[in-house]
């Protein structure tokens, strides 16, 4: 599909700044911890602006633009410099490339977000097209479905995810039917049509499970809350992991497999 | 399950048996669609759907200037052209002309843009016999039903409701064998068109170059409403121009291949005019009603992409929404991503009736995706729930958490981690929060939120230096 990232530089030093997202901040801290450690573990110094909050897409995709641009503007000042700033989500890293763009089209500190979009990475985006990281050494003997998760439709996100994933050593990355379906999420969309968002997530999970996954992957945890949230109700104890906790994980199982 | 979203409790009471079939036809028709694009024209695809949509923007930007050289050419051609500023408009000017010309009896081929001004129901209460010819419509029209897709009007139908209709109407004893049921349709309308006066159809496509316009269809009905009758009106949406001949090739190759999976529909027909004085057969007059119908308000408008649309019916298929709520959820002509822009701009004034279209969507972008002119669609709701928002439409905003509150912490990094501490302290956890909130508590019915931890990341971080 036609690309909607912006033109990017390839980032001359290794020095960027965390965005966490508020899902980490709230449920996934384990997935925001596993983002730190493989980005140092490839020589990045992380850096973690503390006064970071959200990206705003709740208020933008709810249609209240006026409250959205309030915290992109947050989120702009708290971002300032020159750092790649890399996402650990697809989707928040979508809203500030695209999204914030669409928000700002007819206010003056246009120049300032698309500074900011310019340059905004989604973590296995940053990876592989930003370091060039082609393969992951790693160790994970499991099967895994990639949940190709929407925020990343337009972006290098989902193939450079399932590049990195099937790199790495006895990962089973099974073949997920209607790939390109949505899991019914959508933020607000989850609230206010409740209906709606649980049957295409009933139907998404039929499809993630069919080919009996250890594991479930994704680079939104959005997504993951959804489908989590579905499978707990259902008393099933698989388990939504996001990308980079597998990679992590990979790691250390193979620094395990080297020192035993 | 208590939900307040017009489009999700027609969700909730949808048959399941249309669901279903809703579902596989419109999941068949994607993978077809993308087993023949990838065939045919591999990563070129892409490529070919951009160029399409630039030639129809360009169009668009320059609409004026087309729109004048197609009524120069027409009017060389020997056809009448009429505008029409509204449907009453265009329902007025079709009467006109067949009284005129003493004309009783209509033949109509598949069109969108007359069920949205509602052309049949118009004709027949002014005493014409008005017939739609193509299958699907024509099943509509004795069902006294509405279209719930854009291609496949019956495509919430099964046979053998089909089969009840026909031995209802007096077509034959029941019988849902398809070809028996479509044998007894050609029969029954092989006499309508022979004694038509009049052919009425749409149009894909008009090429202001020449003014050919372009019509297709799988079942031949658009051509044979044309052969016997002595009057052709073609009422066209004024966004179906593009400027020359050459462009209708890239249209043609992308329009079915979307829409499909064909490469070509059976019948394609370019006509240019009335028949001439030599021509044997063929309608001796031709007329092109060009309707705007608030178009140029959209043209005006945030969302002008939309009106490079072809119909292809590609995002319909492919939307999740569409496929568990169906047509008729989206209570307007046009359903689906499509509809659910275009409706509620169509719409002008009555604009916050259909003000919660736009928010029926998880957004998930898989009919930009497949879009044959490249319409970046989520993008266009995004600005109409922008726009529903700051008009301050009450019911379209039902079950949307507020964002006030939110954007007041979200900016406010102190109270921001305050709220993420205490929350985890006093487990004062999202879950309880969700549950005081109606709507919520729907999504909590089938779906748990996982444990809180709240600031344990940023701990962790700060231990770490
Ligand atoms: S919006 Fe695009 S995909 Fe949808 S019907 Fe129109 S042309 Fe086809």
């Amino acid at each position: 599909m036609t690309s909607i990232t912006p033109q990017r530089q390839i980032p001359a030093s290794k020095r960027v700044l965390l965005m966490a997202t508020c899902l980490c901040d709230a449920f996934f801290d384990s997935a925001a911890k596993a983002t730190v450690e493989i980005l140092e573990s490839v020589g990045c110094e992380v850096l973690f602006p503390d006064g970071q909050t959200c990206c705003g897409q709740p208020a933008f995709n709810a249609g209240d633009w006026v409250a959205s641009r309030k915290v992109i503007r947050h989120f702009a000042k708290v971002f300032a410099g020159n750092e790649p700033i890399v996402v650990p989500s697809g989707s928040c890293a979508a809203m500030i490339f695209h999204g914030a763009l669409l928000a700002f089209e007819n206010e003056s500190d246009k120049a300032t977000i698309q500074a900011l979009a310019n340059r905004t990475w989604e973590l296995t985006d940053y990876l592989v097209n930003g370091l060039g990281i082609k393969e992951w050494k790693g160790i994970f003997p499991h099967r895994v479905a990639f949940h190709r998760s929407c925020h990343t439709r337009g972006t290098g996100s989902a193939d450079a995810a399932q590049q990195l994933l099937q790199s790495i050593r006895n990962l089973d990355l099974l073949t997920v039917g209607e790939a390109e379906q949505c899991c019914g999420f959508g933020g607000t969309f989850s609230v206010s049509f409740p209906v709606l968002s649980q049957k295409i997530g009933e139907l998404k999970l039929q499809h993630l499970t069919e080919n009996k996954p250890d594991y479930l992957a994704s680079l939104d945890l959005g997504c993951g809350i959804h489908i989590g949230g579905l499978l707990a109700k259902q008393a099933s104890s698989l388990q939504v992991l996001h990308v980079a906790q597998i990679l992590r994980d990979a790691q250390l199982n193979n620094q395990r497999f080297i020192t035993q | 399950m208590k939900t307040f979203q017009q489009i999700d409790i027609a969700t909730q009471e949808l048959d399941p048996e249309v669901r279903a079939s809703v579902y596989k036809t419109g999941k068949l028709k994607i993978e077809t669609r993308q087993k023949v694009l990838a065939r045919d024209f591999g990563s070129r695809t892409d490529k070919i759907r951009e160029t399409a949509g630039l030639i129809k923007q360009h169009t668009l930007e320059h609409l004026d200037q087309y729109l004048e050289q197609a009524e120069r050419v027409l009017i060389k051609n020997g056809v009448k052209v009429h505008f029409a500023a509204d449907a009453k408009r265009a329902n007025d000017i079709v009467f006109d002309i067949m009284r005129c010309n003493n004309a009783t009896k209509v033949v109509k081929s598949k069109s969108m843009v007359s069920e949205e001004i509602g052309l049949v129901p118009y004709l027949e209460s002014n005493g014409m016999e008005a017939v739609e010819t193509d299958l699907g419509e024509f099943i509509i029209q004795i069902d006294d039903d509405h279209p719930s897709h854009i291609v496949s009007p019956i495509i919430h139908k099964n046979r053998r409701q089909i089969a009840k209709s026909f031995e209802r109407e007096g077509l034959g004893d029941y019988n849902d064998d398809p070809s028996v049921i479509t044998r007894r349709a050609r029969k029954h309308l092989r006499n309508k068109f022979m004694l038509a006066d009049v052919g009425i159809t749409g149009a894909n496509l008009v090429s202001a170059e020449s003014g050919r316009i372009v019509l297709l269809t799988n079942e031949g009905n658009a051509r044979f409403s044309m052969a016997p009758a002595r009057i052709h009106i073609a009422i066209v949406g004024v966004e179906k121009l593009v400027p020359r001949d050459r462009d209708l090739a890239v249209f043609l190759n992308i329009l079915t291949r979307s829409s499909t999976g064909q490469q070509l529909t059976v019948y394609t027909e370019f006509i240019c005019g009335p028949r001439n004085p030599g021509q044997k057969n063929g309608p001796e007059q031709m007329h092109v009603i060009f309707l705007d119908n608030k178009r140029t308000e959209v043209l005006a408008s945030e969302c002008r992409e939309i009106l490079r649309c072809i119909r292809c019916g590609a995002c319909l298929n492919v939307c999740p929404v569409y496929r568990q709520a169906g047509g008729h959820a989206y209570r307007s002509v046009y359903p689906g991503p499509l509809g659910a822009v275009l409706s509620p701009l169509l719409a002008g004034e009555q604009f916050p009736q259909l003000a919660d279209l736009p928010k029926a969507s998880s957004l998930c972008g898989a009919c930009h995706e497949v879009c044959p002119v490249n319409i970046p669609i989520p993008d266009l709701l995004l600005r109409l729930r922008n726009k529903g928002k700051e008009m301050g439409v009450a019911h379209a905003q039902k079950g949307t958490p507020d964002m006030t509150a939110w954007s007041l912490l979200a900016t406010h990094p102190t109270a921001w981690n305050t709220a993420l501490q205490l929350g985890h302290a006093m487990n004062y956890t999202p879950e309880s929060i969700l549950n005081s909130i109606p709507s919520a508590s729907a999504w909590l019915s089938s779906r748990s939120l996982p444990e809180f931890r709240g600031g344990q990341f940023r701990k962790w971080m700060k231990k770490r230096k």
